[in-house]
């Protein structure tokens, strides 16, 4: 089974985030870049099913040349191999173009399945699984928090707000995990070792038949008006329980109307 | 005045608030249309739209849209944008609406603006963004705006629209009915609201200790009928369920009020709920970097402060 595993490298959310005064993109050298914590746990997923069913696991990666640590770090978890798109059109690009982007290289390579996080710590959008189902052309299985392949035949657990759907289809599919899924493995000093030696392949824009039109800042389909740093909260009133802790805040909430 | 395209959120017939909340949106900025997708529609449904300012409700309620995942949805909107050519379609921000803006943003080439806390004049939307650090004016450039809008971005407006109903049917395509939905399984939540959509929400995180314990963390939750959540300490400990964690990696909250029990206000933490319009803390640690958010904050043993409050509001009713 050819297994691909979307990979991005995000913020550390511990660090300060910022946007960049002149283009109004995310800032990716003011933070350090650390693995997009839900992938971790699309990786994990691609690894045990590698292990059930055989075959391969492709980490890809779209992303600044610093997105190599990233990918280093889902190679040293057991992925075999790794294809970086990396191009400074790309520069600015939004989910509609990073979605064009990847389902572009997508072809190029191939795939039975595509496993990705279902939100990066980022953006935050949650759009890319299913603007890559769609362009793709092939079964949406999102949110998934169970994942069971049987030949072709894909079924997940898909994560709703009342509880969970039994979604069923058939491979190729693009499929999104949550977290808790699985419990991502930490890599091994091997598996680091070994790492350092499998291969990365590196796709310009033109190599991955991507339209130049059609990514980055200027091919984007939305923009960033303007922004600035939220005001701070107006400081509260903090109070030490004396006993009528609980009452005082009943106090409060009466005030506000919420009682 | 120019056309707004609503999708209704519903379960079971029921129309959610979140749906109520993008009709006064829409309302401000043009004339709504609800779209209704699947099963279920009703008169009372038609009241309940039409009540909340809706001008038009297309209604395509075959049975078949709600087998399959999302795509059906994507492509009855797909069909409308192409008809009715409205200034905009507004979707709820959950993680299903989100993924149906997606879908239609590929089919209809236009851009998409995810996670709104507001929204005006040109479809300017507001977004919180970075932990809600940084306060961000985007728009969509290309194609009809699509934006996802956040559950208590505005309050439900009670105001009479025309309800014109519309039938529309959709023939799903092939690939639309590549994901098949083969069972649903509904958990019991009782009677409380959807921590995505609640007015109030009451967390509890490490302090709280154990899962018997949430029993405080829901009391004090039901005495304000609101919805329950965690931290992911609380989730990762196996206290609540993992569906209820607020958070960076859970659920990204925005009530009207927050309270926030044992919890210590990790960034990560405060990424899914520092939107919410009033902030209460209860924490024994009066360094703990959630009394910077806090508008009221009280310093003391959850253990001893929640039940006195939940009982004191039980009084005030
Ligand atoms: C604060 C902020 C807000 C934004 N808001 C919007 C918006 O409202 N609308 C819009 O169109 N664009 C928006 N963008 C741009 C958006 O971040 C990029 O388009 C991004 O490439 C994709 O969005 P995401 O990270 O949110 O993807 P998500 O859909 O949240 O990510 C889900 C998964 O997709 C995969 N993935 C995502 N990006 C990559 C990648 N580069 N390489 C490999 N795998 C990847 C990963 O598996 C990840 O877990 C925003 C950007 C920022 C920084
Ligand atoms: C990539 C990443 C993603 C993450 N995503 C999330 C997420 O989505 N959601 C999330 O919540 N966290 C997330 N975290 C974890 C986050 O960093 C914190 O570890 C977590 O929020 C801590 O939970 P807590 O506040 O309950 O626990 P703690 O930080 O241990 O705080 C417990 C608090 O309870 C107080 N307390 C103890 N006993 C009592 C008592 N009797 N009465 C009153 N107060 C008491 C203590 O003073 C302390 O302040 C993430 C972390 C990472 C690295």
């Amino acid at each position: 089974m050819n297994i691909v595993v979307c990979v991005k490298q995000v913020p550390d959310t511990a660090t300060e985030r910022k946007l960049r005064s002149d283009d109004k993109t995310l800032d990716r050298d003011a933070a350090d870049g650390v693995i997009n914590e839900l992938c971790e746990y699309a990786v994990e997923e691609a690894l045990l099913l590698k292990e059930a069913h055989g075959g391969e696991v492709t980490v890809l990666t779209m992303g600044p040349s610093k997105a190599t640590d990233t990918i280093r770090k889902a190679l040293a978890m057991g992925a075999d191999k790794a294809v970086h798109l990396v191009d400074d059109a790309l520069h600015g690009s939004d989910a509609l173009s990073t979605s064009y982007a990847m389902a572009q290289t997508l072809k190029t390579i191939g795939f039975d399945v595509v496993i990705l996080g279902s939100e990066s710590t980022d953006a935050r959008t949650g759009l890319l699984a299913a603007m890559l189902a769609e362009r793709l052309g092939v079964p949406q299985l999102t949110q998934a928090n169970k994942v069971d392949i049987d030949g072709t035949a894909i079924a997940i657990q898909r994560l709703t707000d009342y509880g969970h759907d039994k979604v069923e289809a058939s491979l190729p599919a693009v499929v999104s995990v949550v977290e808790k899924i699985n419990e991502p493995r930490y890599p091994s000093f091997k598996g680091i070792m070994a790492a350092k030696k499998k291969p990365v392949q590196t796709l310009g824009i033109a190599e991955a038949g991507i339209d130049a039109s059609q990514v980055g800042l200027a091919g984007a389909w939305s923009e960033v008006v303007d922004f600035a740093a939220a005001p701070p909260r107006a400081a509260g009133t903090i109070v030490t329980d004396q006993g009528d802790g609980g009452t005082g805040a009943a106090e409060f909430l009466a005030s506000k109307k919420f009682i | 005045m120019a056309e707004i395209l609503v999708l209704v959120e519903q379960l079971d017939g029921d129309v959610k608030k979140v749906t109520l909340e993008l009709l006064a949106l829409a309302r401000s900025l043009g004339s709504p249309s609800a779209v209704w997708a699947g099963p279920g529609y009703s008169a009372e449904a038609k009241a309940k739209l039409a009540g909340h300012g809706a001008d038009k409700i297309y209604v395509a309620d075959a049975a078949e849209i709600a087998d399959h995942v999302v795509a059906p949805k994507a492509e009855l909107l797909a069909q409308l944008v192409a008809s009715a050519a409205p200034a905009a379609v507004l979707v709820a921000a959950t993680a299903e609406g989100k993924e149906v803006a997606g879908r239609l943003a590929v089919k209809t080439g236009s851009g998409v603006i995810t996670d709104a806390v507001g929204l005006g004049e040109g479809f300017v939307a507001d977004q919180s963004i970075f932990g809600g650090g940084v306060n961000v004016h985007s728009r969509v450039t290309k194609g009809t705006p699509i934006v996802a809008v956040r559950p208590n971005s505005t309050a439900p407006v009670a105001e009479a629209g025309a309800g014109a109903e519309e039938q529309v049917s959709v023939a799903l395509s092939d690939a639309a009915r590549a994901a098949r939905i083969v069972e649903r399984v509904k958990q019991d939540k009782g009677a409380r609201p959807e921590l995505a959509e609640a007015a109030v929400v009451v967390s509890g995180g490490r302090g709280v200790g154990s899962a018997e314990n949430f029993a405080l963390i829901e009391r004090l939750a039901d005495s304000l009928g609101g919805a329950v959540g965690a931290s992911r300490a609380a989730t990762d400990a196996g206290w609540y369920p993992h569906q209820f964690q607020v958070g960076q990696t859970g659920k990204t909250v925005s009530p009207q009020l927050y309270i926030a029990a044992g919890i210590s206000g990790a960034i990560q933490h405060r990424a899914g709920m520092q939107t919410a319009k009033t902030i209460v803390a209860i924490n024994k640690d009066p360094e703990a970097p959630i009394f910077e958010l806090a508008d009221y904050g009280v310093v003391g043993d959850l253990f001893k402060v929640v039940p006195q409050l939940t009982d004191e509001i039980e009084k005030r009713k």
